[in-house]
């Protein structure tokens, strides 16, 4: 076949392309395009992990070992229904975080570290870009094997401009520089681009079918004949089973777990499920028809491995067979259609790859430099929008580049399959910061930083650099006897470990460390509050966002920071008018250092946007708050929406914990009131019911009294006169009492004058005068009063009181018969003790603290209520507080009873 | 009248029952006295009188609480009960119906209404 017809078709086939991504790009910018709603768009733009590796280097696996090629297959096929969880929540987080690499990503999680970002971006481009030149190597090989191997453009050591392939290269970079890179997007999202994608998606699953059906139909009588006579050739026996293709079990499964990693964490993987997604919901899809498109992709592998094996042999490499049987066969049309195939799997990984790494190297290696340079962002500069367009631009082209020099230098000698599985090995290093970070907030940035160097150090030492010794480029005793002869170091059989291929030996090794050396770092330091913030809205992000809709940016950093960033595109003296602008405006003072105010953060970008453009203000802001990509009109809503509700809200607040505040006191208040009054409420009851039962003897004793004296003997009526005084002197006493508590418990009983009074001599003349009672009722009454005065200052009328209702007490509660009472006054320290003692039946020890109380009497089981009030103690009680002292009961049942009385001595011991 | 009825006085208060004690002597009831609740109880079941005045507020048991003893001992069905009290609320007057009283008088009392209340009782029922 001539060389024209070929790069014709390829011609045509890409312009198909450019009116695909054309046309929808047209239709999204009139808001008309509802393709990138549709999760079946969205699924099928994740088949561009569906390379030229598994287009023609499946069937050249295949052929050499069996169902191995399938390993890469099964993992994202297995992990797929855990999208539900880790997919959607990347992709919430992402939206929330304007998140638009998987630099970005892990960036974002440790605190928007720039450090991390560029890490991640040069482990990405060291793993990708040998990745992208095998796809240029199968473009330019597929061409090359098409046209029979006529034309010298397509060998290794041709001159640049000479290779096929640069020209090939240059016209997947335009495309992505059309598509990839033609505006900037805040959400980077490239409709146009995907949609092609999606189509190549398709292309190449109907070209490989075409010529699976053509093999096992056009070649062999169907799968049975084909299958028949491959299981009768000892060669292709062997392919059937695992261990006859020397595949071992821990290959297996590394294969499954780097695959299964690789599907989310591969940049361009990572950019189609992620950063294009525009719903949550289009995962659910794909989380069935993904691998649904994996298990038709590689369902006619097999039989064309087979037929391959059985027809060409070794007469051409197996990574050939797609396309040499055709060619065997002179069937020019159909191996044009597979070459149209494996040109679209090729192109679709080139073009997301690059725009992938081109967004990561120009946000995060090449801006950063021009900003800390100074060469963007300046009033003589252009303005940043376009410069940064100009900076993608570049960096896609640059990537491309750098992919083909590879290709030409040593990438020649490697074969599709072991390409990208170094690949994948290299992405897998960002799972543990990826994935852990996602749900375990104890892990730092420096966690993060020294599981990524080691996982990459490692990686690079068993993966490339072992390449590039067995390319000849180093001594192959680094390979075999380890550097410096160390063997424990040799990079296949790192620390002597034997048994495992390259790829699985460099994986386990790298992964483990990686995460090991994450986990300790992790647990031993400690996060910024940045890195907290971050790792808190990475963790819990769905408490941020409300269902699953996109929310607006939350932006954080120090107004010092802010400060800082702004001076160095402003003079200070301009720094400080807006900002204290910001003050005026909101009312608030700015504390250097605390965190600003998304607020304050959106207000400070614009007021730099207007001086610098909107990119450059963004990408400034963004080196601490880590928001590049937000758009100035978005800003703007933002700024006014929040700025309103914010302060509307703040007053709210404000009034409304004013108004908690004293609705706490009103219900405390309330409260105590209601305490009160039910204490009041308790207080009259009682008084009325202590006060109706006197009343009720004499009223119905003296209408006894007055009708029937005629009838009465003489002994009832005086003992019926008797009981009338006696209850009408409860009543007295009972009304005496009440207004004394009265008194007592509102304050205005007089305890002034505080003139110190001597405590003996008023204990000494009461209990004289109370001596003659005690004869009367012939109770042995003793006293011991000592000679030295006991000053104590109050109100003395009130000590008398007590006094004389502790004798009293003693009196009434004194053994009936043979009644002992016996007083004493001693100083104990700086206190007067006075005791009371009786030798009554005693107070049982629940009833020592209740006696006090108001209305409580001890009652006989016998004799009924002894005559009191149930007003003493208490009124007792009460005057010894008011006094600083204390009164306690100490008494057992049966054993009589002692009141203590304690009084401060005047003056007080100082 | 041939045969003298027979009246349980309980109170914690003694010169009231002196009082009550007088009123109903007067009337030919034969009287017995208690100045508690448990008091009460036992004479109660010892001699079944046909009427108990019964005040409520008495220490430890208080005269509802009897009420409610003595209604569940069936010695004592034909037994009357009056509530004789100072505690003059609606709502206590109807926790002394709710527990068996068939009569609820307040303190202080009128000599002559209680002694023809009691008559009545003693009368209808």
């Amino acid at each position: 076949m001539s060389l024209g017809v070929v790069l014709l078709c390829a011609l045509l086939y890409v312009g198909i392309l450019f009116a695909t991504a054309w046309r929808v790009d047209a239709l999204a910018k009139q808001g008309k395009s509802r393709l990138m709603r549709n999760p079946y768009v969205y699924s099928l733009s994740l088949a561009v992990y569906c390379t030229a590796w598994t287009y023609y280097g499946s069937v050249g696996r295949a052929s050499a070992s069996g169902l191995s090629f399938l390993a890469i297959y099964l993992g994202p096929a297995i992990i797929a229904p855990l999208w539900y969880f880790l997919l959607r929540k990347m992709i919430v987080i992402s939206k929330n975080q304007r998140i638009n690499s998987i630099a970005d990503f892990i960036s974002a999680r440790y605190g928007k570290s720039g450090h991390l970002a560029t890490l991640v971006t040069i482990i990405a481009l060291f793993g990708v870009i040998p990745y992208i030149s095998i796809q240029l190597k199968a473009v330019s090989f597929s061409i090359d094997v098409l046209t029979e191997h006529q034309y010298p453009y397509f060998k290794p050591d041709a001159p640049l401009l000479a290779d096929a392939t640069f020209w090939v290269m240059l016209a997947m970079a335009v495309f992505t520089m059309l598509f990839g890179a033609r505006k900037l997007d805040p959400n980077e999202r490239h409709e146009g681009l995907i949609a092609a994608v999606a189509f190549e998606s398709l292309v190449k699953l109907i070209a490989f079918w075409v010529v699976g059906l053509f093999v096992i139909y056009g070649l062999y009588n169907g799968l049975g004949d084909l299958f028949t006579q491959a299981a009768a050739n000892p060669e292709t026996a062997r392919l059937f089973s695992l261990s006859g293709a020397g595949v071992s079990p821990t290959s297996w499964t590394m294969y499954m777990l780097l695959s299964a990693l690789a599907i989310m964490l591969l940049p361009r993987q990572f950019h189609v499920a992620v950063v294009e997604n525009t719903h949550p919901r289009q995962v659910n899809t794909a989380m069935w028809l993904f691998p649904l498109y994996l298990l038709l992709i590689n369902f006619l592998v097999l039989p064309i491995a087979l037929a391959g094996k059985m027809i060409l042999g070794s007469s051409a490499p197996s990574d050939t067979y797609v396309l040499t049987l055709p060619i065997h066969e002179h069937l020019h049309i159909l191996s044009l259609i597979v070459f149209i195939g494996g040109f679209s799997a090729a192109t679709s990984m080139v073009i997301v790859s690059s725009t992938a790494i081109s967004i990561m190297v120009s946000n995060h290696l090449v801006l950063p430099m021009l900003i800390r340079l100074k060469l963007i962002g300046q009033e003589t500069t252009p303005r940043g929008a376009s410069t940064l367009l100009d900076v993608r631009r570049v960096s896609i082209l640059g990537v491309l580049m750098l992919a083909l020099l590879f290709l030409k230098s040593i990438g020649g000698s490697y074969d599709l399959v072991s390409v990208g599985l170094i690949s994948f090995t290299a992405v897998a290093q960002f799972a543990p910061s990826a994935l852990f970070g996602m749900y375990w907030r104890r892990g730092t940035r420096k966690g993060a930083i020294a599981g990524l160097w080691i996982g990459f150090l490692i990686w690079a030492y068993c993966l490339p650099a072992a390449a590039i010794a067995e390319a000849g480029f180093l001594s192959q005793s680094f390979i075999t006897d380890g550097p410096w002869g160390i063997s424990s170091l040799r990079p296949y059989h790192l620390f002597g470990m034997e048994g495992m291929d390259n790829i699985s030996h460099a994986a386990f090794w790298s992964l483990l460390l990686n995460t090991g050396a994450f986990l300790i770092v992790s647990l031993y330091t400690q996060p910024s509050a940045l890195e907290l913030t971050q790792a808190n809205i990475f963790v819990n992000i769905h408490r941020y966002v409300a269902g699953e809709e996109y929310d607006v940016v939350k932006r954080a950093a120090k107004i010092s920071d802010l400060h800082r960033v702004m001076g160095r595109f402003l003079d200070p003296s301009h720094v400080s008018a807006i900002f204290s602008n910001f003050e005026k405006e909101n009312k608030i003072k700015l504390d250097q250092q605390k965190n600003a105010e998304p607020e304050l953060i959106n207000y400070a970008e614009t007021q730099l946007a207007g001086i610098i453009g909107a990119s450059s203000a963004r990408l400034a802001i963004g080196s601490v708050a880590k928001e590049e990509n937000i758009t100035l009109e978005e800003v703007m809503q933002v700024l006014e929406q929040t700025r309103e509700v914010l302060r509307y809200s703040k007053a709210l607040e404000q009034k409304s914990s004013e108004l908690e505040t004293t609705t706490r006191q009103l219900i405390a208040a309330n409260e105590q009131l209601k305490a009160l009054d039910r204490l009041k409420a308790d207080f009259i009851t009682t008084v009325t019911h202590e006060l109706r039962t006197p009343v009720t003897s004499i009223k119905a004793l003296s209408k006894i009294l007055l009708d029937y004296r005629a009838e009465l003997p003489e002994e009832k009526l005086q003992s019926y006169l008797n009981i009338l005084v006696s209850e009408s002197e409860r009543i007295s006493r009972l009304i005496n009492q009440v207004l004394d508590i009265e008194k007592i418990e509102s304050g205005t009983d007089e305890y002034l004058p505080t003139e110190p009074f001597s405590l003996d001599e008023i204990v000494r003349t009461t209990a004289g005068g109370m001596a003659q009672l005690f004869r009367e009722r012939s109770i042995e009454f003793t006293s011991n009063i000592p000679e030295e005065t006991l000053e104590v200052a109050g109100n003395r009328d009130r000590i008398v009181q007590v006094v004389v209702n502790l004798l009293s007490n003693a009196l009434k509660f004194c053994d009936a018969r043979e009644g002992r009472v016996s007083l004493s006054l001693q100083k104990a320290g700086s206190e007067a003790v006075l005791r009371v003692a009786d030798n009554g039946k005693g107070i049982p020890p629940e009833q020592h603290v209740h006696i006090f109380d108001k209305f409580t009497q001890l009652n006989s089981k016998t004799e009924g209520k002894p005559q009191g009030t149930g007003l003493g103690l208490y009124i007792t009680r009460k005057i010894v507080e008011h006094h600083g002292g204390s009164i306690k009961v100490m008494s057992a049942v049966g054993a009589g009873a002692t009141f203590e009385v304690r009084l401060p001595i005047y003056p007080s011991n100082t | 009248m041939n045969f003298k009825p027979k009246v349980l006085l309980v109170d914690d208060e003694p010169n009231i029952l002196t009082a009550i004690e007088f009123l109903l002597e007067r009337e030919g009831f034969v009287i017995s006295k208690a100045y508690n609740g448990l008091e009460a109880l036992e004479i109660a079941d010892a001699t079944i009188p046909d009427l108990i005045v019964l005040d409520v507020m008495m220490p430890g048991m208080d005269g509802f609480e009897v009420a409610r003893h003595l209604r569940q001992n069936s010695k004592l069905d034909d037994t009357k009960i009056i509530f004789l009290t100072a505690k003059g609320a609606e709502q206590d007057r109807k926790n002394g119906y709710a527990n068996g009283g068939e009569y609820y008088l307040i303190k202080p009392f009128d000599n002559d209404f209680f002694v023809s209340t009691i008559h009545e009782i003693m009368a209808y029922g």
